[in-house]
């Protein structure tokens, strides 16, 4: 297995390679090249990186002007500012026109713990997923935020890639396939399945461990992609286990477990709920901490598993 | 096309701001009025384009940050042959390749979308930024309107094209004083406008009649320094049609019958179906 990485680490590498082979590849940061790890590219791309300072919109525009004019602009900053502070920018100076402007967003969600819930955002996805024209992924780990940083160059539209502040650990591999387009099952299983992205994946693994010495069969199938969402892939897993968690770092409003709501509703009559951040803001603490508190680690899946099936 | 030539153009395209937003039922004319000549300055004296490749890359580029004056823009880019003069009278409608506010998917000549305020001058800085990484020399220009200037992102896109030193950027603003709800200084004052400007950067240029193409032309061709240009143009708000001269009330209504043939009366342009 491999080494373990934050996703935004991962980003950083993979960008300064990308951008060793392609020079249309530019990039924008918000003052916070060194958190993000856009300072990579930086150092050896001077003239091709640009700092807009504590000015997201603005950012978020000119690259849309970058874009126009034939570069493929990668936009950092952390996940609530690049989202929220910019939503109409990206709205109608991206999306709406569908340039390929690359949105890799870190310090998404609970896990930026410490600094409290002004910095955790839990609505991004929500955000994001209401935009036409926009692909969504949540990297597992360090080795899938590469293969999606090679994709979203590839499509030609804006892409936001959901990135961390934490070390996740690995659970693909380098020659694991990773389509865009298609969920990936990571652990087979018959009697429940958990739908999961991001650094929820681990706890799904570990809470699917736990069911297991419990005689509970769960699936645990990665999203990685929540738009366009593999509906498909949704509806069948939930036909053949009879029962499905969603199980993200994300409000249980707008991310990947209204997805897979809006997936099977009509489709599934299978038994359905939502692991997630309860119409509630973050706080300050450490992220295993807060992942405890707010039931989305192991032991919040395994609890909510079990009261699924005993419904 | 020598510059009297451009002056009784001016008044066909205004009649034909005037047609289609008649015809359109609603739309915004008094910034399309004061602006007609900022943007017939640079379409027909000083911007590289080629109507017949209206995606030459090394043309020059032209944004609309004050994206409700599109009438201005679509009346000079029909004229200019980027799409047929009947295309105009459909303005609005569903179907028809001319938006209510500047998409550049469906209209040829259009070069980013615009309209939400604040933002098509920030693109441009980008596209300028873009320009000298590409090490390429055309320029970028944008028309701001004064109301626009309350936006903060436009004081942030004036920041970086300072820094960055875009001195293939200038924005002009179409000083008309006037915005929905009334003066600018009732609703929100700019202050100095130039002095403001000129503290964040810019080499600043302040053109008396900005209705005049001569005089605007004159400003454009002005150097910048090494800096990104200002020009502060000081227009009249529905320019040209007496009823709708400076009145706040006509930012954003269309004439109905009566007021329609009025304009075009006053404006000495025949009626053409």
């Amino acid at each position: 297995m491999a080494e373990k990485q934050a996703s935004r680490v991962a980003y950083g590498e993979e960008l300064l390679a990308q951008g060793r082979i392609n020079e249309k590849i530019v990039v924008c940061d918000a003052d916070l090249s060194q958190s993000t790890m856009t300072c990579k590219f930086a150092k050896e791309f001077p003239d091709r990186f640009f700092n807009f300072g504590i000015a997201e919109a603005n950012m978020v525009c000119a690259a849309a002007g970058m874009a126009h004019s034939g570069l493929i602009p990668f936009v950092s900053t952390f996940a609530i500012f690049g989202s929220a502070r910019a939503y109409e920018q990206i709205r109608n100076s991206v999306a709406y026109t569908g340039i390929p402007v690359k949105f890799v967003l870190t310090h998404a969600g609970l896990s930026v713990g410490e600094d409290g819930g002004s910095h955790q955002t839990i609505e991004d996805i929500a955000l994001f997923r209401t935009l036409p024209n926009m692909t969504i992924f949540v990297p597992a780990d360090a080795i899938e935020t590469k293969k999606m940083v090679r994709a979203a160059i590839d499509i030609d539209g804006p892409v936001y890639i959901r990135a961390s502040r934490p070390v996740m650990p690995c659970v693909t591999e380098e020659d694991t396939p990773f389509d865009p387009y298609k969920a990936a099952v990571l652990r087979e299983g018959k009697d429940i399945a958990i739908f999961t992205c991001g650094l929820i994946i681990d706890e799904s693994l570990k809470a699917a461990e736990r069911l297991a010495q419990e005689g509970i069969d769960a699936c645990v199938v990665n999203f990685h992609t929540i738009k366009p969402f593999d509906n498909e892939t949704a509806v069948e897993i939930a036909n053949r286990c009879g029962a499905v968690i969603t199980a993200e770092e994300h409000s249980v409003i707008g991310g990947l477990g209204s997805a897979t709501a809006e997936a099977l509703a009509g489709h599934s009559s299978a038994k359905f709920a939502r692991v997630g951040i309860q119409d509630k803001f973050g706080s300050s603490g450490t992220p295993a901490r807060l992942f405890h508190e707010y039931g989305i680690d192991a032991d919040g899946i395994v609890a909510a598993c079990k009261k699924l099936l005993a419904e | 096309m020598d510059l009297a030539m451009q002056q009784q153009k001016a008044v066909q395209l205004r009649a034909d701001i005037i047609k289609m937003l008649y015809l359109a039922k609603s739309g915004h004319p008094g910034g399309s009025l004061s602006s007609l000549e900022m943007m017939m300055a640079l379409y027909y004296n000083v911007m590289k384009v080629d109507p017949k490749n209206p995606k030459w890359e090394d043309r020059d580029r032209f944004v609309l940050s004050k994206g409700h004056s599109c009438p201005a823009l679509y009346a000079i880019l029909a004229d200019l042959g980027y799409f047929p003069r009947e295309d105009l009278w459909h303005l609005r409608q569903y179907g028809c390749q001319l938006q209510g506010h500047p998409d550049c998917k469906s209209t040829p000549g259009v070069d980013v979308n615009s309209g939400s305020l604040g933002q098509g001058i920030s693109i441009a800085g980008g596209m300028a930024i873009a320009a000298k990484y590409l090490k390429k020399d055309y320029q970028v220009y944008t028309i701001i309107g004064d109301g626009e200037c309350q936006e903060g992102l436009v004081w942030e896109a004036a920041m970086s094209a300072a820094h960055y030193k875009l001195d293939n950027f200038t924005v002009m603003l179409d000083h008309n004083h006037l915005q929905i709800d009334g003066d600018n200084d009732q609703v929100m004052g700019l202050g100095d406008i130039m002095k403001k400007f000129e503290a964040f950067g810019f080499t600043c240029y302040k053109v008396e009649d900005g209705n005049s193409i001569e005089a605007v032309v004159e400003a454009l061709r002005k150097p910048h320094n090494g800096k990104p240009k200002f020009i502060c143009c000081e227009t009249v708000k529905g320019h040209g049609v007496s009823y709708m001269e400076n009145v706040a009330g006509w930012h954003g209504k269309a004439p109905n019958e009566a007021e329609y043939l009025q304009a075009m009366k006053e404006l000495g342009v025949e009626i053409d179906g």
